[in-house]
């Protein structure tokens, strides 16, 4: 919404200073986005007079000046073609900054002549872009400043325009009047009065309205016009397109000017038809669907069925509240016009603006609301400009409907304002303020005015109170602990896990990223994902259609672009939602890791390698301990396709799945651009199981003095078999003694096959006996052993190696 | 070495801060419902801030006549799970991914908010205006702080308020809590009535302040980063550089940040 201080002014009385407008406008929740004050900016330029006049000695088109200013008589050179003796100029002193050139002026010498200082032109100052020469005043004393003659003399351009944002619950502020109410309720002035003429009507409008019954009760409940005969429509007078063009409006003739006026005057939207053009009665009814209208703007729109229109005998002549048609405006031949001053339905209209993407000064204040009780005084307000204006005689009003009752009144409760604002605002300033808005108090229940639609509840009067009386003076109070003494821990189980997960990664060297939770619909595919339940309806691009399924795809695509980038060896991770549905809550936390690349740079020990699947395997084990996952999983190979079918694994609890790891699928990698070798993990964070109970108190230590026993064991297996069934195996042939199983060596690959058979390998393990009764004998050592290879041969099909 | 990234980091320093004045971590799901976005905080369907939210709308299969799905424009439909689920008196945060259809220079499609709202039987703006002086100073790490509440307008809070923190920039360089100039950090309110209604509250029993800042935004303010679109890169340059140690872990005693 932008107006100047002038037109402010029209409609309050006021003394303050426009910094003093502008503090208040912001701190009333009408926040100020930019002010352009010409006057400012051209404070430092002086008036002077040009003495005398003369060639310049060593170029043609120079002049060499003596000018009086208020510093005595002083040297220009100027190049303009109408510096004469005689005229009354702008002087930029030296050190003065000129807008319109971007230059500081400093005393210098223009071929050989000393020149102190320089005479404007328009453009110069920003005025205009005016400059074939340089400006010459009608009047003017030297050393008066020039924004104080501009002030008196072209009050159009000293005027400075102010553009604030209105919050959508505040209709009433899309016209200066409301502007200047809460300015004057602030304190800032007083509302002068608005008279409303009374027209008499001269005779019968010739043109009837009439609204479809479809409308009456919600479309439309108002529609009110009278035609005014005889006028002449030329140019608007000098103010009033001062005032259209100060704020960006085009004028193009008084009739259509007038309207204009009152829509930002006033928020009271108008529309004027040419009576010569107008056939038979206007209808405000329901369009039949298919009708098409040439708006003003030059476009033509079909209408779809129940769209809002005016229509004559010839058929639609305006979308109703929102743009009038192009055949039936007013030209400068219009000598009669029709007047229209109607009440629309805000969601009709927003309906149908929206349907039809046309963003009109009328439907933004139709959808927002404006005051319907000001349908008829504004139809007669403008009717008067008409006639001051254009001349004419006026007709009675014609009308259908009537002013849509608003009337409603809400409880001032003075001590729940107190209570929720937390300032002491009394009673009497509550009411004063409320009456200032133009609110009826009765005793303690308050009547909103009818240009405040937003007004519903005893909420919104506390929130009037608070900004007139000014948040920016409220005072912080503290807020109470909930409880005495140290606070209680917030975060749930999950959220501490989510944080444990993350702070694990970064240890391990993962660089945690960010990505969007949407990705393109070949990725998701990819991954198991991208059908229209995740499907985002109207994404921004093409990359942005699909919510993510998984978030390796995102760090895949990321570990693209640092590989383009020159970066080879990677350890990126997330922690965040991935969608497996569309409705709400269908979204699971996961913490995925991706390593591409080598483990380290290269170093002098030869200690770089490819990253394979134990490195992902052992970081997904490491951040399942810090979950406190349990120790006992299983393993299965039962991975999504995204997988690498051999180097993969599950990390489960029977049917519950804790984490996938393994080399990502090498036709994955090559469809989203990545080199590997990469592997990754996902940890499903929610699955791993909580503790039962949860204890800081740990289980009591059982440790033996008996001497435990390492025994070593090696197999011969086929190659594919997973060393964890053999270490299963071994684990299981005495629960009681046997305290743990590991692996120590591995011998693969040819060298292996030609000692040990074509196909074969052959794993070692450790196992270590914890007797607690009493010291192990041979005997048992022995017993166990055999349990162990039988255990072990039977579950791998192997043989002990000899 | 391994980062944690700046806009964890910031949800941490949040948790830390407000978890100290007794406020929990609650969250939401990311697709919701048109009724927890927006009618349930007082946005009814042909309301212009519905217009103004920029919204992702979800894909309806044919059949289906339910009102699409959106991705939540914003945290605040948490405030009303916040209250259908925990009841009150009621203090939480609720830090998060948002989405809104917007990108350029300065937006990207998705960001993060962070939510917060208490409600108790006496709680007043005044209270709010206190919480957000001692979270600013807090996060900001400086002796003290000065907030300016303006009047605007929100449809889930009433009176609402956007708050103002005094800085200067000189040299490019942010400086919190002191100089002459005021930078817009947050909008906040007393909860309105029909929000809480909404969520099974009694407004004529309880009462209120919400508040909603975006993370990254916090981040780059107090981090010096420049540059939002870069936070969801990835690039590694970047996360290095930005990142966080793990055992960069924020807490009170220690302070935030090393």
């Amino acid at each position: 919404m932008k107006f100047t201080l002038s037109w402010l002014k029209d409609h309050l009385d006021t003394q303050a200073s426009l910094d003093d407008i502008l503090y208040a406008l912001t701190d009333l929740g009408l926040e100020v986005e930019d002010v352009t004050d010409r006057a400012a900016k051209l404070a430092p330029f002086t008036i002077a007079k040009v003495l005398h006049a003369e060639q310049h000695p060593d170029a043609d088109k120079l002049r060499v000046c003596r000018v009086l200013t208020d510093e005595g008589e002083k040297q220009i050179v100027c190049g303009a073609p109408n510096a004469r003796a005689g005229i009354t100029v702008v002087l930029c002193k030296p050190g003065t900054y000129v807008p319109g050139i971007d230059t500081t002026i400093s005393v210098g010498k223009i071929r050989g002549v000393e020149s102190h200082g320089m005479m404007a032109s328009e453009r110069e100052l920003e005025l205009s872009d005016e400059h074939n020469g340089i400006i010459e005043l009608p009047s003017g004393e030297v050393g008066e400043r020039f924004s104080d003659w501009l002030a008196k003399n072209r009050p159009d351009i000293a005027d400075p325009m102010i553009h604030i944002k209105i919050t959508p619950n505040r209709p009433d502020a899309l016209g200066v009047r409301g502007i200047a109410r809460d300015l004057a309720a602030r304190g800032l002035g007083r509302l002068k009065p608005l008279d409303i003429p009374a027209i008499k009507g001269g005779f019968p409008s010739p043109i009837r309205v009439e609204i479809d019954p479809a409308l009456k009760a919600k479309g439309c409940p108002l529609f009110a016009g009278r035609l005014i005969r005889g006028v002449k429509n030329g140019p608007s007078p000098d103010w009033l397109q001062q005032r259209l063009t100060a704020i960006g409006l085009r004028p193009i003739s008084a009739l259509v000017d007038i309207t204009n006026f009152f829509t930002f005057a006033l928020n009271r939207p108008l529309h004027v038809f040419d009576a010569a053009k107008v056939h038979g009665p206007l209808r405000i009814h329901p369009a039949k669907g298919g009708e098409e209208l040439l708006a003003l703007d030059g476009k033509t729109y079909t209408l779809r069925e129940g769209m809002m229109v005016i229509s004559d005998d010839n058929g639609p002549e305006s979308l109703a509240g929102i743009m009038g048609g192009e055949v039936s405006g007013c030209t400068e031949a219009t000598t009669d016009v029709f007047l229209e001053s109607a009440y629309w339905d805000p969601i009709t209209i927003a309906t149908t603006g929206r349907a039809l993407k046309i963003n009109s000064d009328a439907r933004y204040r139709f959808e927002r609301g404006v005051d319907p009780a000001f349908t008829l005084p504004g139809l007669d307000l403008a009717t008067q400009m008409i006639l001051d204006l254009c001349g004419g005689e006026a007709s009675d009003v014609t009308m259908d409907g009537a002013v849509p009752d608003v009337s409603r009144a809400y409880r001032l409760n003075p001590a729940r304002v107190i209570s929720l604002v937390g300032m002491d605002i009394p009673e009497t300033e509550q009411r004063r303020t409320l009456e200032a808005l133009g609110f009826t108090l009765s005793g303690d229940m308050a009547t909103p005015p009818t240009w405040r639609p937003d007004i519903l509840g005893e909420a919104d009067l506390v929130e009037e109170v608070a900004r007139i009386a000014s948040l920016t003076k409220l005072e912080g109070k503290p807020l109470r602990r909930t409880q005495a003494g140290v606070p209680l821990p917030i975060l749930t189980p999950l959220q501490q896990r989510e944080k444990a997960a993350r702070r694990t990664l970064a240890a391990l060297g993962y660089n945690e990223c960010v990505t969007y939770s949407f990705i393109d619909q070949e990725a998701a595919t990819l991954f198991g994902g991208g059908s229209d339940a995740v499907r985002v309806d109207n994404p921004i691009s093409s990359e942005m259609t699909h919510l993510r399924p998984d978030l390796l795809p995102g760090l895949l695509r990321a570990a693209a672009r640092n590989q383009a980038r020159g970066f080879a060896d990677l350890a990126l991770c997330e922690i965040g939602p991935a969608f497996h549905g569309g409705e709400p809550g269908e979204q699971h936390l996961q913490a995925t890791g991706l390593l591409v690349g080598h483990t380290a740079p290269r170093d002098p020990y030869g200690s770089r390698r490819p990253v394979d699947v134990f490195d992902a395997k052992a970081d997904a084990e490491a951040i399942l301990a810090a979950l406190n996952a349990p120790a006992r999983v299983q393993i299965t190979r039962k991975v999504a396709a995204w997988w690498h079918p051999g180097r993969s694994g599950v990390i489960g609890l029977g049917p519950n799945t804790l984490a996938t790891f393994g080399e990502v699928h090498p036709r994955i990698l090559s469809a989203l651009g990545v080199k590997g070798p990469a592997v990754a993990f996902t940890i499903l964070v929610a699955n791993v199981p909580q503790p039962k109970v949860k204890t800081p108190t740990r289980p009591a230590l059982a440790i033996s003095d008996l001497q435990a026993v390492e025994r070593d064991f090696a197999f011969v297996v086929d190659k594919g078999v997973e060393a964890l069934t053999a270490l299963n195996a071994a684990q299981g042939a005495d629960k009681a003694l046997i305290e743990s199983v590991r692996l120590f060596d591995q011998f693969t690959g040819e060298k292996a096959e030609s000692q040990m058979g074509a196909g074969k390998k052959s794993i070692a393990l450790t196992v270590r006996l914890q007797p607690t009764g009493k010291t192990l004998t041979e005997a048992e050592i022995e017993a166990v052993s055999a349990k162990i290879i039988e255990k072990v041969t039977k579950a791998t099909g192997g043989t002990l190696r000899g | 070495m391994g980062t944690i990234h700046p806009v964890s980091q910031v949800m941490e320093e949040l948790t830390a801060i407000f978890g100290d004045m007794g406020f929990a971590v609650a969250e939401g799901p990311q697709v919701e419902s048109d009724w927890y976005n927006f009618d349930a905080l007082n946005i009814p369907p042909e309301h212009p801030a519905r217009q103004e939210h920029d919204t992702f709308f979800m894909h309806r299969a044919e059949g289906d006549d339910r009102p699409p799905h959106v991705l939540r424009t914003h945290t605040s439909p948490v405030q009303i799970r916040a209250m259908m689920e925990r009841g009150t008196p009621l203090r939480v945060i609720a830090p998060g991914r948002v989405y809104r259809m917007d990108m350029d220079q300065t937006h990207t499609p998705m960001f993060h908010q962070v939510e917060g709202i208490a409600i108790d039987r006496d709680i007043s703006m005044a209270n709010l205006k206190w919480v957000l002086e001692e979270f600013c100073r807090a996060f900001f790490e400086v002796p003290s702080v000065e907030l300016r509440f303006r009047a605007s307008h929100f449809p889930f809070t009433e009176p609402s308020a956007e708050v103002d923190i005094r800085c200067s920039w000189e040299g490019g360089q942010l400086k919190i809590g002191e100089g002459d100039k005021w930078m817009e950090i947050l909008g906040s309110g007393m909860v309105h009535p029909k929000v809480l209604a909404a969520a099974g509250v009694n407004p004529d029993e309880w009462q209120g302040f919400a508040f909603g800042m975006g993370i990254d935004r916090l981040a780059m303010l107090k981090y010096g980063i420049p540059d939002l679109r870069a936070f969801f890169e990835s690039d590694l340059r970047w996360l290095r550089h930005y990142g966080f140690a793990a055992l960069d872990m924020p807490d009170l005693p220690g302070g935030l940040s090393r």
